[in-house]
């Protein structure tokens, strides 16, 4: 076990835990941004440009606001739980690969934190483990609706935690492997010299049960009655405050990240450009180019009805999007970046399918929910994994 | 070197969340300590290669058996039966118990002294632990796996005709 | 211990030092003020009515039984699934007459609506 191993893997972890920290922190401003337009008004406004800066000033409020621990809750077991809660949900990036391996001057670069060969098993080990934060926060409340609430969490959890180990054993069948970067080679190549060999087309059920399955584990909506405001006050969270709220807030996003990347990894083929043609590895360029252009059009516009200065900070933004669109054009660059381009928009697409369905779907009672989960899930993962098996002996 | 650390440490972790487990007052302590005491098995098994294990030991103990453990002490109100006087008048009897099983061990234990190497240099090529458990369980073992299926049946059905009074 | 696990525990030791940083941070900077009804449970406003620790249904248990041993066929099919090339037929009625049986199971709950509500 070399040192220089070790330096890389703590290098690498804390490029991964900032990145990952920004994204969840946009990933808020994004869900609040898309769902004011949902609902036909803007959204955070004032914060900076755009309301760019309204996840800091939320972290700072969550920081200097007064944090009381009620009296009769379980002390070391109430301490535990956020910190359980978010330790647990970042521990699952740890083995999400990020794109292609690259060999520069004779070394190669990983693009993973590291590459189990029980990848897809680890995950779901740390998803199994993360029903304990919520059990034991709403255990350790020492109130009614947080008991409540934290069982019905729980409950909800483990009993679509089977849903998603169902649905992804006709991934595993076609790809004989359980290393996620293994999957995704296993996805490389394309039919007809024009649609790719991603596992959404053979495994289309599979996919939309492994969705439903990952909406419930997340607790997001149409599945989220456990935290929901009007039935359970907060659910498991309701005597937590300040950052230990944030905590399970923060935790909850990250969670939402990871299904997001899992889903892209199991079913659309990771890192792969969609199309083989030559002119794709243009488009990264093009996109990036495009938002640089579109930021820039939109601040101007919006400073002349606003006249706030703040808007000027916007085409430094779009200057620096820009400036990485034209390093495409390098293409040592672009070799390394590309497949990163390619992962990255496929898991906006699939949290914007997040944040797109919250806001436009009503909940499920929670009859409902365990009715979909045991009734109409297992069945149908089941059938999916026996008509697989069956079409690949055959 | 690093080896024997590593198994020092699951093995520490693993005592110590024994001895924490039975000597709490409060049930959900215990269960945390529990499954702390499995979380080091789980090492234990990745530190002997079988990360299938590991994950699987995960996944079914800690995941889900604790959690079933979990939700009778929140739900049976564990803790309050706890905090009631516990009636513990034989306890010389269970000393003298304790105390001939623990022998009987520890003899074992010196009687088989010869035997407790640490294991050498893993070979570089195994297969990786899952397909080599794969193959074992579905070509050499089936017979076991069939009897599994059928002792899962047993256990859904036991489990709903003890829990519903009204079937 | 294999070498690529070695991330994971650096992993683990940085993920849980970051919420242990902020809280500590957190603690140092806000104001804390541990007195009056602030310290009693939330009842929508009005006094706890009674405690936490009342009966609540026997159906949570029956869902964490049946998921232990639904999870158990689930950690089953995974080696099964993995080496699915290599076991070809044979393997797949093998895995049928494991998952026939589990059907049973399967209906009879069904049937005796061990799964209703749940």
């Amino acid at each position: 076990m070399d040192l220089t191993i070790l330096i890389i893997s703590l290098a690498k972890i804390a490029v991964v835990l900032t990145v990952l920290f920004t994204c969840v922190a946009y990933v808020v401003w994004l869900e609040r941004k898309v769902a004011g337009r949902i609902q036909n008004r803007w959204g955070p406004h004032r914060t900076g440009p755009f309301g760019l800066l309204q996840p800091a000033a939320d972290f700072l409020k969550a920081l200097f606001k007064e944090d009381f621990t009620p009296a009769q809750v379980q002390r070391p077991i109430y301490f535990l739980a956020p910190f359980l809660a978010m330790t647990l949900a970042l521990m699952s990036i740890a083995v999400i690969p990020f794109g292609e391996n690259v060999t520069i001057a004779g070394r190669t670069i990983f693009f993973e934190i590291t590459d189990l060969n029980i990848g897809l098993l680890y995950i779901f080990a740390v998803t199994s483990l993360g029903v304990y934060g919520i059990a034991l926060a709403g255990w350790s409340s020492g109130s009614k609706y947080s008991l409540m609430g934290g069982l019905r969490s729980s409950a909800q959890m483990i009993s679509y935690e089977l849903g998603l180990g169902f649905a992804v054993v006709g991934v595993l069948i076609l790809s004989g492997t359980l290393s996620l970067r293994g999957i995704v080679n296993a996805q490389s190549g394309f039919w007809f010299g024009i649609i790719p060999k991603w596992y959404i087309w053979p495994q289309f059920v599979g996919f939309l049960v492994y969705l439903t399955a990952a909406f419930a584990e997340t607790n997001r909506t149409p599945f989220d009655l456990p935290e929901a405001e009007g039935e359970l006050v907060g659910g498991f969270h309701t005597e937590y405050s300040s950052l230990k709220f944030a905590m399970f807030f923060t935790a909850e996003y990250t969670n939402m990240i990871t299904v997001a990347c899992l889903a892209t990894l199991l079913f659309f083929g990771g890192w792969m450009a969609p199309l083989p043609w030559a002119w794709v590895q243009h488009v990264p360029a093009l996109v990036l180019l495009g938002m640089a252009a579109l930021m820039t059009r939109t601040a101007l516009r919006t400073y002349r009805l606003e006249r706030r200065k703040s808007y000027f900070a916007v085409p430094g933004l779009a200057g620096i999007v820009g400036l990485i669109g034209l390093a495409f054009l390098h293409p040592v660059f672009a070799a390394v970046a590309a497949p990163m381009f390619w992962f990255a928009s496929k898991v906006f697409v699939f949290l914007f399918l997040y944040i797109w369905v919250r806001w436009s779907v009503p909940r499920f009672r929670y009859d409902q929910l365990m009715h979909l989960g045991w009734k109409v899930l297992l069945p149908v993962a089941a059938a999916n994994i026996l008509i697989t098996g069956l079409v690949v002996a055959l | 070197m690093l080896d024997q650390f590593f198994f020092y440490i699951f093995a520490s972790v693993i005592l110590l969340g024994g001895l924490l487990t039975i000597t709490r007052r409060s049930a959900v302590h215990s269960a945390i300590f529990l499954i702390a005491t499995l979380l080091g098995i789980a090492g234990l098994f990745l530190h002997l290669q079988a990360e299938f294990l590991a994950g699987v030991q995960v996944i079914l103990y800690v995941g889900g058996i604790m959690v079933l453990f979990l939700f009778v002490i929140m739900l049976v109100n564990l803790d309050q039966a706890a905090r009631q006087r516990q009636f513990n008048r034989q306890w010389w009897l269970a000393l003298l118990a304790a105390a001939a099983v623990c022998g009987e061990a520890l003899y074992g234990l010196y009687r088989g002294r010869g035997a407790f190497t640490f294991p050498g240099a893993v070979p570089g090529n195994m297969p990786p632990n899952t397909q080599a458990v794969g193959n074992a369980l579905y070509q050499n073992y089936m017979l076991p796996f069939e009897v599994a299926s059928i002792m899962l049946l047993v256990a859904m059905v036991g489990a709903v005709v003890m829990a519903k009074k009204r079937l | 211990m294999p070498g690529n696990y070695i991330p994971i525990l650096v992993f683990l030791v940085l993920a849980f030092a970051f919420p242990v940083v902020a809280l500590s941070l957190a603690a140092l900077v806000r104001p804390s003020a541990q007195s009056g009804e602030r310290l009693t449970p939330y009842e929508c406003g009005i006094q706890p009515v009674s405690d936490s620790r009342g009966r609540y249904t026997v159906r949570f248990y029956i869902i964490a039984m049946l998921f232990v041993i639904f999870d158990v066929e689930t950690v089953f099919l995974y080696p099964w699934a993995v080496q699915y090339k290599a076991l070809k037929v044979f393997g797949l009625v093998e895995m049928l007459v494991f998952l026939a049986i589990l059907l049973v199971g399967y209906v009879w709950l069904y049937k005796k609506g061990a799964l209703e509500w749940v």
